[in-house]
């Protein structure tokens, strides 16, 4: 999937794989798309829940050896 | 309108310090209006140094402990500092940010932190051992944000 700039995340636990989310969205434009890389198994429900109460589409997310990649485009 | 968050921070040691911090930043980070008023010990969580923060596995019995310890032996000189120190580690293994990160994330996203006045009155605190940013208040203050809130809570 195409993408606008990416987030390394890995190894880092909750609440810092939303919170830096949050802070690389509010750099984007309107219609970009963040890839996120984490480790963390919880953020898998957690940026499902950020993308929902943000408004901000969680276009896809994935398991690639052991990380959690998703796409979140800015609403 | 924005959906609004407060917490009542009342505690001092390491393990109860990081759910304001934590809340708060991940409130801001979905869009909330957060508040944090800091009552009784949870004032030392405002000052710019930290390292009075600490755990101790006394009167702590959930506290998981790589060796099962008597009470007799947390009482000892230094076992606080020892068990603060292997939090810390612990916390930072696992990419736990620390306190000072996340009340900076905090402010970064304008959670605004609260201070109770009395407990400052009352235990004689010097308000330049706290970080800026930090507006002081009594529990009308509080009641002021919190009354019309989503979330509230108490820790």
């Amino acid at each position: 999937m195409n993408f606008d700039q990416e987030l390394n995340a890995r190894g880092l636990s909750c609440p810092l794989p939303i919170v830096k989310t949050k802070k690389a969205l509010s750099g984007m434009t309107s219609g970009q798309v963040l890839k996120v890389v984490s480790t963390d198994t919880g953020s898998v429900k957690d940026m499902a829940a950020f993308a929902e109460q943000t408004g901000n589409p969680l276009l896809s997310q994935e398991e690639v050896g052991g990380e959690f990649v998703f796409y979140i485009k800015k609403s | 309108m924005a959906k609004k968050m407060a917490i009542i921070a009342t505690k001092g040691t390491l393990d109860m310090a990081y759910p304001p911090f934590i809340l708060g930043s991940t409130a801001a980070a979905l869009g909330y209006d957060v508040q944090i008023f800091f009552t009784f010990y949870g004032l030392q969580l405002l000052k710019k140094d930290l390292s009075d923060v600490k755990i101790s596995p006394l009167a702590n019995p959930a506290m998981p402990m790589p060796i099962p310890m008597p009470v007799m032996v947390q009482m000892l000189p230094g076992m606080e500092s020892m068990a603060t120190m292997m939090m810390k580690q612990k916390l930072a293994k696992h990419g736990v940010a620390s306190l000072e990160e996340l009340r900076d994330l905090c402010l970064e996203a304008d959670v605004k932190f609260v201070a109770c006045q009395m407990t400052v009155d009352l235990f004689e605190m010097d308000k330049s051992d706290f970080i800026d940013n930090v507006e002081y208040g009594g529990a009308a203050t509080f009641m002021n944000f919190a009354g019309d809130t989503d979330i509230c809570l108490f820790v």
